[in-house]
């Protein structure tokens, strides 16, 4: 049941004090999470995604390689606790199967998967807590974990939700604003400007849809540059992290980055 | 069953040399649809589609059920699709394949969730009777694009059902059989199309409409939209794929917009003919 809050007031402002086009706090954790190869939490306001990689490694299921590429699995699991009211979901369920083949043929043509074939790329999204743009952030999150996993890729991709309110065109909406208003979701690829996912579920006039459209590959480009941030500091912490470990060693304490320390084998047995 | 043997060498540059000079192997232009054949069965609300070769057929019944208790003033419409290895080889009953779930999920929106049925119109008496339709697609043969030869004959048996008119009196329900009384068409707010665009690896190769089971195969990417003929997009749908130029999207969406009229007036026509063609009024 809808209720009675306003999706975009007349002094410009939305249910939860955001503008027509701001965005909301996106918070990146690029941390290591047990074993896996990479991993990477985003939070988009209230809705937390977090994604695991596991790979290039061998297939656990040989007939299903392919002879020049990697294959790519994406399990999604949305946690019971996530929405407001506790509900278990099945994994045969068609939306959860559709999230993650979704993700998967987004990811298909942008990781460089000819360079590892007969492998597979493991990919376990997490959804922690939902609060509308879910695919947004799984495909953020994703995105964030294949770099951190150290997997190449050819670009990028950012995620944005996009909505129209009778004729005003909004942004990144939340669970109040999908029920209540037709919206798209749209992957870019910042280099390149183009747009590799496009998913809309609602009824919406061709004319709005070129608007929200446009709006939402900018935004696209917005994404790109937190989540770059992100990735340069994490980069810029471990090789920070590595020259600490070289510097508190005795030898070779005066060039510090240049030199390699030597380790004396020689006591070891 | 592993996965199905992917086009031989040969097949495969044949057909991507032809449509880099836009010829497609069956003599369509690129953005040229196969003429859907509806052809309709002696019951209410049976329709095959045939779109060259891919076959579909769906049929739509209901009945009289007590509607759950968290809306009790809408009817119940559920789609049941199941792609049987009747189809293709490609398919295995039991479990759905990728493009099985893409085509159930599409089904479903653009049937269900698109609102495309006035669902309240189903309501016979608030919170005790509401009609259950069951719309079942039975996909015969896949020759290309099932999804919207899918979609169209589930739109279609919708537009071509008649329910039994109900009378109300009280707290007195009686169905009166189309004997009887005059069957009565389902409300449909709009009604909805589907169209698939086939993108190929090489950029300048242009898209092509409705693809070929090889063309679909063959192709990098695929872009879904179902729309109606009042230009407003029910479903855009594409995941993945060789990545396009927001200008690019943008265009289709306006071929597609072209076609759906055409679509459009297809189907009405079919439609009022085979209706005049059969007794529903009372004798």
């Amino acid at each position: 049941m809808t209720s009675r809050i306003e999706i975009l007031n007349d002094g410009g402002y939305r249910s939860d004090g955001r503008k027509q086009y701001e965005l909301r706090d996106i918070v990146i954790d690029l941390t290591q999470k047990g074993t896996a190869d990479g991993s990477a939490t985003i939070t988009h306001g209230l809705t937390e995604v977090l994604v695991e990689v596991f790979g290039p490694r061998e297939a656990k299921v040989r007939s299903q390689t392919m002879h020049d590429r990697a294959l790519i699995n994406v399990e999604v699991n949305i946690m019971p606790f996530s929405t407001g009211e506790r509900r278990k979901r099945g994994r045969g369920d068609k939306r959860i199967l559709e999230l993650g083949s979704t993700i998967k043929s987004t990811f298909e043509p942008v990781v460089q998967t000819s360079l590892y074939p007969r492998s597979e790329i493991d990919v376990f999204v997490h959804v922690l807590q939902q609060d509308g743009g879910l695919l947004q952030a799984s495909i953020n999150a994703t995105t964030l974990a294949l770099i951190n996993a150290g997997i190449p890729l050819h670009d990028f991709v950012c995620a944005v939700t996009g909505g129209v309110h009778s004729t005003s065109p909004l942004l990144d909406l939340t669970t109040l604003e999908e029920n209540d208003v037709p919206h798209v979701t749209v992957a870019v690829l910042p280099r390149t400007k183009k747009v590799t996912l496009v998913t809309m579920e609602t009824r919406l006039h061709a004319d709005r849809f070129e608007d929200i459209f446009r709006l939402a590959c900018e935004a696209g480009d917005v994404i790109h540059k937190e989540m770059k941030r992100a990735v340069m500091e994490r980069a810029k912490k471990l090789v920070t992290a590595m020259d600490m470990g070289s510097r508190l060693a005795p030898a070779g304490a005066g060039d510090g980055v240049e030199k390699d320390t030597m380790v004396d084998d020689s006591n070891d047995y | 069953m592993p996965r199905p043997p992917s086009p031989s060498i040969p097949e495969k540059e044949f057909v991507y040399n032809a449509l880099k000079q836009s010829l497609r192997l069956d003599g369509r232009q690129a953005l040229e649809m196969r003429t859907p054949v509806l052809t309709f069965g002696p019951e209410l609300g049976w329709v095959e589609v045939a779109m060259g070769k891919t076959r579909v057929i769906a049929q739509v019944d209901g009945k009289m059920v007590k509607p759950p208790p968290e809306r009790p003033l809408e009817g119940i419409v559920t789609i049941h699709s199941e792609i049987s290895p009747m189809a293709s080889t490609d398919y295995e009953p039991g479990r759905p394949t990728d493009e099985e779930v893409t085509m159930t999920r599409m089904l479903d929106k653009v049937l269900r969730r698109s609102d495309a049925l006035d669902k309240e119109s189903l309501c016979v008496q608030a919170g005790q009777r509401v009609w259950h339709l069951r719309l079942t697609i039975h996909c015969l043969a896949d020759a290309g694009n099932l999804l919207d030869c899918a979609c169209l004959a589930g739109i279609v048996a919708l537009k071509h059902f008649r329910r039994p008119e109900v009378e109300v009196v009280g707290d007195e329900v009686t169905i009166h059989p189309p004997s009887e009384r005059a069957p009565l068409p389902l409300s449909l707010h709009h009604t909805p199309f589907c169209l698939t665009f086939a993108y190929f690896p090489d950029p300048s190769t242009p898209p092509i409409l409705d693809p070929t089971y090889l063309e679909q195969r063959l192709s990098a990417g695929l872009l879904s939209i179902a729309l109606n003929a009042q230009k407003e997009l029910i479903v855009v749908q594409k995941a993945g794929g060789v990545p396009l130029a927001p200008d690019e999207i943008l265009r289709i969406i306006e071929v597609a917009v072209m076609k759906v009229k055409e679509l459009d007036r297809i189907v009405e026509s079919r439609l009022k003919e085979d209706i005049a063609g059969r007794h529903i009024e009372v004798r």
